[in-house]
């Protein structure tokens, strides 16, 4: 799809959006801040019908990233939500999971590598990390090494 | 009396069921039906995005290919796919060829070994030991093109590490056409027979909107008419180029979800068939100099379902970020869904319908709470094979033959 | 393999039973401790009528109470070796431990992996300093080195004698060590 025609699709939450940036064809980012992350997700899954991937937590530079990644499957795009989460110190973002049920764990996989909290996440207990690994240590931190 | 007192707390776990722990699955249970659900996933957590972060682009594939042994064809495409996308690069068109022969055939033997698991959950040792026979030829094939049964290490990014023989071509269509006459045999046999037809049908039921809501993909999406296929839906390797369907079944029980890996295995065969007689002429690789910065998402289509893989660039020679999804991430979870209101008699085959990797079958015990009974593993086998002999008595109907054996 | 230095000769009439028994026929209890499944597979194929190990007396069993050996794949999760150390308690002794495949011999790609705590010997000996382990190298290993493995251990346990049996219609005669 050319970028003109994403624009007309995602109008109604385009202004939440701080932009929308075509890699390719078919592989559209919708970069944004970290507070709209649930309207755009509602959108994108109850409104266009587009199908809930997975997410992905990034320790980047500055800030915090979760990615939440769609699949238009009657194209064939995978279109990518990317939301900032400026405040390293208290990384937190609302939960998809009340929207979204296959968000759940990954959601909280995000919680027990990066230490990002999810707000009104039904059930953010440990899931991947072992019984007795210690807290306060967040594997995909760039801070701990391989 | 409080409800929570009221509901036992069955925990589904590895090993021994007298430990005090955290299984691998908590089953809350009312009676002899399942209530609620809750996981824990640490046994196999390795923590492989993070060791991928250490290698380089062209190392990530072999690691990848051992997050699960099964699916070791489409993680590493799913990630070189990824990467390729980065790059800006395009393989030449004999690598999407043997890119696509080599993922089919990965179907072909995950597919047979799920219907010799589910046989063996029900009894059906017969079905168990003829599926997984019929596995060998498939993977001393793959031996004998990539040089492991597993594990091919065949992808790499810009094309194929290695080629397929054309000397090769005939020994595997010989062996094709042997394995559509009993995989033809096989489904017929399971079509036809009214024992599993009581079995399964109506068993772990996964509807359409359960399976929207759960993410779900491959054959337990398509199983509940979910008609999704990255193959087709955002086609890459070859598949664009031939002539296949998609299989789809709306009922969402077991007994769909067993009928499409069937007919997909059929459509497996046909696609190797038709990739192997237009397999073009060339090079398997071009020459990949530099990642430079950027982000690529990669999906392929493994035998249970979307692998999906997020690769990050920065320009240097490691991935900043590399996220991998396995499609048992999400069909797993929808046991929540499928196994609500289910007897426990069915746990292991409402778990097996989704395809999770094998060890995760393996690994559930039942601990009832309020009795203090104990089912292990092999009590819930007996309860399943248990149901499938009481049915069977009461149709009168007889044992499944299979010639070949 | 482990060689059979460390494998202790006791004169007493009880554990020359119990070594006899052994090797009479196998009992082996499998145990993922994170693997990806290949050598799980492996495992299982064991039984399938191409290799059909049960002829040799080779038999999975449910419970590692049961067992004569453990079959151990995966390189030892830190949530896994927990449970490892739990079900080597509970196998009843003597017993050998297999290492199978590369990942429980030693890890392999997934050493730095910041959630394993292995390899697999590692974890054993925290319990029992003294144990029985055997390694069955491959990515995953063929069922038939597999197969040899489990040869060759018998033959190990009683270092006197020859162990003859079938691989693929070859007749084959592993020595000690």
């Amino acid at each position: 799809m050319q970028p003109s025609e994403w624009d007309k699709q995602l109008s109604p939450v385009r202004d939440r959006l701080a932009g929308i940036e075509c890699t390719r064809e078919n592989r559209v980012f919708l970069p944004c801040e970290a507070e709209h992350v649930c309207e755009i997700c509602r959108f994108l899954f109850e409104e266009l019908r587009w199908r809930f991937v997975i997410s992905t937590g990034i320790d980047a530079e500055d800030c915090f990233e979760v990615l939440h990644h769609f699949a238009d499957d009657a194209s064939g795009a995978i279109i990518t939500v990317k939301a900032f989460i400026r405040d390293r110190q208290v990384p937190q973002i609302d939960s998809i999971t009340p929207l979204i049920p296959a968000a759940e764990w990954i959601e909280r996989e995000m919680h027990d590598l990066l230490g990002i909290r999810f707000r009104n996440h039904p059930n953010l207990q440990r899931l991947i990390l072992a019984d007795d690994w210690p807290e306060g240590v967040y594997p995909l931190r760039k801070e701990v090494q391989t | 009396m409080k409800e929570a007192a009221r509901k036992s707390v069955l925990a589904v776990g590895p090993f021994h069921p007298l430990q005090e722990e955290m299984e691998f699955f908590q089953l809350t249970v009312d009676g002899e039906k399942v209530t609620d659900i809750n996981a824990r996933i640490s046994y196999n957590h390795r923590g492989i995005e993070k060791l991928s972060e250490a290698l380089q682009f062209d190392q990530v594939p072999y690691l990848v290919s051992r997050v699960c042994g099964i699916c070791s064809a489409s993680h590493p495409l799913a990630y070189v796919q990824a990467v390729e996308e980065i790059a800006g690069v395009q393989p030449p068109e004999r690598a999407l060829y043997v890119r696509t022969i080599i993922n089919e055939l990965e179907r072909i033997h995950s597919h047979l070994l799920w219907v010799g698991l589910g046989g063996h959950f029900i009894g059906y040792d017969t079905v168990f030991m003829w599926a997984w026979k019929y596995r060998e030829p498939v993977l001393d094939l793959l031996e004998e093109i990539t040089g492991n049964r597993n594990n091919y290490g065949n992808v790499k990014v810009g094309g194929c590490r290695e080629d397929i023989p054309d000397e090769l071509i005939p020994k595997i269509n010989l062996e094709l056409d042997e394995l559509e006459k009993k995989t033809e045999m096989l489904t017929k046999a399971v079509l036809d027979d009214p024992v599993l037809h009581v079995r399964l049908k109506g068993v772990g039921v996964l509807t359409k909107e359960d399976g929207i809501r759960y993410a779900v993909t491959g054959p337990t999406a398509r199983g509940s008419g979910i008609a999704i296929d990255v193959r087709h839906d955002d086609p890459y390797a070859a598949y664009a180029d031939l002539d296949w369907k998609v299989i789809t079944q709306p009922e969402g029980d077991v007994f769909a979800k067993a009928v499409v890996r069937l007919l997909e295995t059929l459509e497996s065969i046909k696609i190797i068939r038709q990739a192997l007689a237009k397999l073009p002429k060339g090079p398997v690789a071009v020459a990949v100099k530099e990642i430079p910065p950027g982000e690529g998402c990669g999906h392929a289509e493994a035998p249970r379902g979307e692998t999906f893989h997020y690769v990050r660039s920065d320009g240097g020679n490691r991935p900043v970020r590399h996220k991998i999804r396995a499609p048992s991430y999400v069909n797993v979870p929808s046991f929540k869904a499928s196994c609500i209101g289910a007897d426990i008699a069915d746990v292991t085959l409402t778990l097996a319908a989704v395809d999770p990797c094998y060890s995760c079958t393996e690994r559930i015990t039942v601990v009832d709470g309020r009795n203090a009974l104990v089912h292990d593993y092999e009590e819930l086998l007996r309860l399943s094979r248990e149901k499938t002999a009481r049915i069977r008595k009461d149709l009168g109907a007889p044992e499944m033959k299979l010639e070949g054996l | 393999m482990n060689n059979g230095s460390t494998i202790n000769h006791q004169s007493s009439i009880v554990n020359r039973l119990r070594l006899w028994s052994l090797k009479k026929s196998i009992w082996v209890f499998h145990v993922n401790t994170g693997a990806c499944n290949n050598c799980d597979i492996e495992i299982v194929n064991l039984l399938t009528p191409k290799f059909d190990v049960e002829r040799f007396g080779i038999k999975l069993v449910g419970s590692p109470r049961h067992a004569d050996a453990l079959l151990v794949t995966g390189g030892g999760t830190r949530q896994a070796a927990i449970r490892l150390r739990e079900v080597y308690r509970q196998t009843a002794k003597p017993c050998v431990v297999f290492c199978m495949g590369a990942c429980a011999c030693g890890m392999g790609i997934f050493e730095k992996g910041y959630h394993m705590a292995g390899p697999i010997d590692s974890i054993i000996r925290e319990v029992d300093p003294h144990a029985i382990i055997a390694y069955v190298p491959g990515c995953p290993p063929k069922p038939q080195a597999m197969i040899m493995g489990v040869v060759k251990v018998l033959a190990a346990l009683e270092p006197k004698e020859s162990y003859a049996t079938e691989r693929v219609g070859q007749a084959v005669v592993a020595g000690a060590g």
